[in-house]
C-alpha cells in the first residue's frame, strides 16, 4: 500500500467510464421486459434476455477494471475506507429492505388477520355485514378464501440449514483468519468450504420448495402465509445466491493471486455481506418456520 | 487491463484539467460538477414535463363537464404529473445541487464515489422512460395507457388497474436504486472527504440537510421498493398481501407508501430548507443565525419524520388510539420545523437586506410554505381531517407546501448559484418578474382551492358540480398564468448558461456571500480543490 508512505497522494478519480451508463441501460431492458413478460407480451423475454446478458457483461468488465485499478495499486487508504462505508451503507439499505418484509409479516400475523376476525367476535355489531362469517383468527393462514395447506416442520430441512449457514459463518472466518496469516491454502480451503454449504443450503431450500409445492400444498397463492413465507425465504435465498456467486470470484482471484494479508478489502466485503445473510436466516428460521 | 496501461491512462487524467470532448463528457462522465448539471437539467426539463400535465389538469377543470380529456386519462394525467414532479423533478434538482456543490462547500477533490454517481444519475431517465412508456404503447394498440391510479398507488386498484401499473411499479425500483446510490455517495463523500479542519459541526448548513435526507432515502425508499414487488406479486403471482380474502390488507399498502412518503415530504424539503439559510445569510450580510439549532432541528426531524406516516391514513380506518397517537406525533414535528423559520428570521432580523431574485424567492419560501405548515397543522387534527382529507383543501395544503416550500427553494438556489456555475449573472429585471409574476399565479391557483375544499369539493375527481365552477374558473386561470410565468425562467437561465449578454460574475457572486465555494473562480475548474483547502 503507497498510500501508508504517501499521505498526500491525491484521491483517485477514474476516468470517464462507459459502464455505469450501459449499466442503467441493462437495467432499463430487464425492467421494461419483466412489465412486458407479467403482461403476457412474448416480446418481453427477449428484451428480458437482452437486459441480462448486457447486465452481466457490464458487471465482469467493470468489476474486471475496478479489480485491474487495484491492482496496479492507484487505490490508498482514502479510496479503501470510501469503499468501505460504501458497502456499509449498501447493507444498511439492504436490512431496512429485509425488516420491511417481516414487518409485513408482523403486521399480516398479529394486526390484519385478527381485525378481519374481529367482524365474528361473539358481540360484534359488524358480524351480520361480515362476508365471511366463519373466518377465524389463527396462524398460519390462509384467508377466508383460500385452500387448506401443512407448513414446513422446521425441524426438518430448516434446522439442517440453519446449521449449514452458522457453519459457513464459522468457515468464511476461518478463511478470513488465513488471508491475515499468509496461510493462503487455508484461505482457499475455508473459501471452499463456505461455497460448498452455501450451495448445499440452496438445494435443500429448492428441494423444501419442491415439496412445499407438490406435498404440502403450500404455494405463492396459499393467502397471506404463503405469500410472507415465499417472499423472505426467495429474497434470502436470492441473497444467498448472490453471496455464493461473490465467494466464488473471490476463491478464483485468491486463485490467480489477489490479496495480501494487509490489502483484500473486496474479500472483507464480501464475508461482511455473507454473515448478513446469515442473521437474516437467524430471523427466518424463528420468525417464519419456528413460531 | 494490463497495470502499465492503466497507470498511464492515470497520469494523462492527472496532466490536463480540461473536460472531455463530446457526448461521452456527459454520457460516461465521472466529473461531479458534470453529473450534478445533468441531474439539474433532467429535472428541470421533467418540471416543464410534469408542469404540462398540470395544465392539462387544469384545462380540463376550467369548466364543469368533461371538455379535454376522458375521465380514463384524467387519472393518468394526474398520477404522473405527482411521480413525475416528486421524483423525477425536484428530487434530482436537490441531489443535482448535493453533487455540485458538496464536494466544493467541503472542499473534495470529487464525490467519493464517482462512477457509482453517473450510475445514480443515469437511472433516472431509464425509469422516467418507463413511466411514460406505457401512453407509447397504447398508440400502438398495447395495454390501456399509463398507471391511473393516483401517485400513491392504493391497492385494491392498483391491483386491477391496466399493465401501466406494473411500468409504474418497476420505474419506482429504478428510482429507488438510483436514489439509494445517490445517498450511499453522499454519506461516504461528507464522512470521508471533508478537508483538513471541517469538523461535523463545521459543515455548511446545506451539507448537514442532504446527510439527514441521504439517510432518511435510505431507511425508507428500500421499504417502498419491497412493496413494489409486492404489488407486482399479487398482481401477477398470486399472492395475496394486499386482498382481504386471502387474509392481507389493502391497508397494508397504504402503510407501506406512507412509511416511506411522510419522510419523502421532507426528503423533498430538506435540502432546500439547508440552501435557505444560505442564500438569507448573503442578503441579509450576516452570519446565519442560530446553526446548532437548525442542524438539531434536521436531525429531530429526520428521527420524528419515520414515525408520524399514518396521518395520511386518518380516513382509513385506523382504531382511534392509533390515530391519536399518529395526530399528536405528527403536531409536534411542527416543533422542530418552527425552530428553523425562528432562525431564519433570526438571520434576516435587522439585516441590510437587499432583494435579489435569489433573496425574494426565498421569502416567498418562507411565507408559501409557512401557509403550507400551518394548513399542514389543520389536517393532522385527525377529527378534523375527516372532513378535508378528500377535498380541494388537501391540495391546496400540499402545493403550497410542495410548490411553496422545495420548488420556490428550488428557484432561489437555481438564481443563487447559476452565476457560480456559468460564470455569468442572470437578467436580474426577468428574474424578479418571474418572482412576482409566480407568486401571484401561485396563490391564484391554489388559494381558492383551499375555499374549493371547505365548500366541499372532492379531489381527483375530473368533474364537479356547478357551485365550484367559478373558483375552479380562476384558479385554471392562474394556472395558466404559472405556467407561463415559468417560460421567463426558462428564457433567463438558458440566455445565461449558453448566452453572452449577462454580466461575467466575480468569484463572490454576491457581496454577502461565503463559503469555500465561493473561493472559487466563476466558473469554477473542471477539477477543484484536487489538493484541500486550508480551513480558518
Ligand atoms: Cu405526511
Amino acid at each position: 500500500m503507497n498510500a501508508v508512505t504517501e499521505p498526500h497522494r491525491p484521491y483517485y478519480i477514474p476516468n470517464p467510464s462507459p459502464y455505469p451508463v450501459v449499466l442503467s441501460g441493462a437495467l432499463f431492458l430487464l425492467g421494461l421486459g419483466a412489465a412486458l413478460r407479467v403482461n403476457a407480451l412474448t416480446a418481453g423475454w427477449w428484451v428480458l434476455g437482452a437486459g441480462a446478458l448486457l447486465a452481466v457483461y457490464v458487471l465482469f468488465a467493470w468489476f474486471g477494471r475496478v479489480i485491474g485499478e487495484s491492482r496496479a495499486g492507484v487505490y490508498g487508504l482514502q479510496e479503501d475506507r470510501a469503499f468501505r462505508w460504501g458497502m456499509l451503507w449498501f447493507i444498511t439499505s439492504e436490512v431496512v429492505f429485509f425488516a420491511s418484509l417481516f414487518g409485513v409479516l408482523f403486521y399480516e400475523r398479529n394486526i390484519a388477520v385478527p381485525w378481519l376476525a374481529s367482524f365474528n367476535a361473539p358481540h360484534s355489531a359488524l358480524a351480520p355485514f361480515s362476508p365471511w362469517p366463519h373466518f377465524t383468527a389463527q396462524w398460519p393462514n390462509g384467508g377466508p378464501a383460500g385452500q387448506g395447506f401443512e407448513v414446513v416442520n422446521p425441524w426438518g430441512i430448516p434446522a439442517l440449514n440453519t446449521l449449514l449457514l452458522l457453519s459457513s459463518g464459522v468457515t468464511v472466518t476461518w478463511a478470513h483468519a488465513g488471508l491475515r496469516a499468509g496461510r493462503r491454502t487455508q484461505l482457499k480451503a475455508g473459501l471452499a468450504l463456505t461455497i460448498a454449504l452455501g450451495v448445499t443450503f440452496l438445494g435443500f431450500q429448492l428441494h423444501e420448495f419442491s415439496e412445499a409445492y407438490r406435498v404440502l400444498g403450500l404455494t405463492l397463492h396459499s393467502g397471506v402465509y404463503g405469500a410472507t413465507f415465499f417472499i423472505l425465504t426467495g429474497f434470502h435465498g436470492l441473497h444467498v445466491t448472490i453471496g455464493a456467486i461473490m465467494l466464488a470470484a473471490m476463491l478464483a482471484r485468491t486463485w490467480r493471486g489477489d490479496f495480501t494479508p494487509e490489502n483484500h478489502f473486496a474479500f472483507e466485503a464480501v464475508t461482511w455481506y455473507w454473515h448478513f445473510v446469515d442473521v437474516v436466516w437467524l430471523m427466518l428460521f424463528v420468525f417464519v418456520y419456528w413460531l | 487491463m494490463s497495470a502499465a496501461n492503466l497507470s498511464s491512462e492515470q497520469s494523462h487524467a492527472q496532466h490536463h484539467d480540461a473536460p472531455p470532448r463530446g457526448i461521452t463528457r456527459w454520457l460516461y462522465a465521472t466529473n461531479h460538477k458534470d453529473i450534478g448539471v445533468m441531474y439539474l437539467v433532467f429535472g428541470v426539463l421533467m418540471f416543464f414535463v410534469g408542469g404540462l400535465l398540470a395544465e392539462l389538469i387544469r384545462s380540463e377543470l376550467l369548466t364543469p363537464t368533461m371538455r379535454v380529456l376522458t375521465p380514463e386519462a384524467y387519472n393518468q394525467v394526474i398520477t404522473i404529473h405527482g411521480l413525475v414532479m416528486v421524483f423525477a423533478a425536484v428530487m434530482p434538482i436537490t441531489t443535482g445541487f448535493a453533487n455540485y456543490l458538496i464536494p466544493l462547500m467541503i472542499g473534495a477533490p470529487d464525490m467519493a464515489l464517482p462512477r457509482l454517481n453517473n450510475w445514480g444519475f443515469w437511472l433516472l431517465p431509464a425509469a422516467a422512460v418507463l413511466l411514460v412508456l406505457p401512453w407509447g404503447l397504447k398508440l400502438i394498440g398495447i395495454g390501456t395507457g399509463t398507471i391511473d391510479t393516483g401517485w400513491t398507488m392504493y391497492a385494491p386498484l392498483s391491483i386491477q388497474a391496466g399493465p401501466g401499473a406494473d411500468f409504474a411499479f418497476v420505474a419506482v425500483l429504478l428510482l429507488g436504486l438510483s436514489s439509494t446510490m445517490a445517498s450511499i455517495n453522499i454519506l461516504v463523500t461528507v464522512a470521508q472527504q471533508r478537508a483538513p479542519g471541517m469538523s461535523w459541526l463545521r459543515l455548511p448548513v446545506f451539507v448537514w440537510s442532504w446527510v439527514i435526507t441521504a439517510l432518511l432515502l435510505i431507511a425508507v425508499f428500500p421499504a417502498l421498493m419491497a412493496g413494489c414487488i409486492m404489488q407486482i406479486t399479487d398482481r401477477h403471482f398470486g399472492t395475496h398481501f394486499f386482498s382481504a380474502s386471502g387474509g392481507g390488507d389493502p391497508v397494508l399498502w397504504e402503510h407501506i407508501f406512507w412509511f416511506f412518503g411522510h419522510p419523502e415530504v421532507y426528503i423533498l424539503l430538506l435540502p432546500t430548507a439547508g440552501l435557505l439559510p444560505h442564500i438569507l445569510a448573503t442578503f441579509a450580510r450576516k452570519p446565519l443565525y442560530g446553526y446548532k439549532a437548525q442542524v438539531y432541528s434536521f436531525c429531530a426531524i429526520g428521527v420524528m419524520s419515520i414515525v408520524v406516516w399514518a396521518h395520511h391514513m386518518f380516513t382509513s380506518g385506523m382504531p382511534t388510539d392509533v390515530n391519536i397517537y399518529f395526530m399528536l406525533s405528527t403536531m409536534a414535528i411542527s416543533v422542530p420545523v418552527a425552530v428553523l423559520f425562528f432562525c431564519w428570521f433570526g438571520t434576516i432580523w435587522r439585516g441590510s437586506m437587499t432583494f435579489e431574485t435569489p433573496m425574494l424567492f426565498a421569502l416567498g419560501y418562507i411565507v408559501l410554505f409557512g401557509i403550507g405548515g400551518l394548513t399542514g397543522l389543520v389536517l393532522s387534527d385527525a377529527a378534523a381531517d375527516q372532513q378535508y382529507h378528500n377535498t380541494y383543501f388537501l391540495v391546496a395544503h400540499f402545493h403550497y407546501a410542495l410548490f411553496g416550500g422545495p420548488i420556490m427553494g428550488i428557484f432561489a438556489a437555481l438564481y443563487y448559484y447559476l452565476p457560480k456555475m456559468t460564470g455569468r449573472m442572470y437578467s436580474e429585471i426577468l428574474g424578479r418578474w418571474h418572482f412576482w409574476l409566480t407568486l401571484a399565479a401561485f396563490n391564484l391557483v391554489f388559494m381558492p382551492q383551499f375555499l374549493l375544499g371547505i365548500a366541499g369539493m372532492p379531489r381527483r375527481i375530473p368533474d364537479y358540480a356547478l357551485q365550484f365552477a367559478p373558483l375552479n374558473m380562476v384558479s385554471s386561470i392562474g394556472a395558466f398564468a404559472l405556467g407561463a410565468t415559468q417560460l421567463l425562467f426558462l428564457y433567463n437561465i438558458l440566455r445565461t448558461a449558453f448566452g453572452t449578454s449577462g454580466a461575467v460574475a466575480s468569484a463572490r457572486v454576491w457581496e454577502g456571500s461565503s463559503g469555500l465555494e465561493f473561493t472559487l473562480p466563476s466558473p469554477p475548474p473542471f477539477h477543484t480543490f484536487a489538493t484541500p483547502p486550508a480551513i480558518d
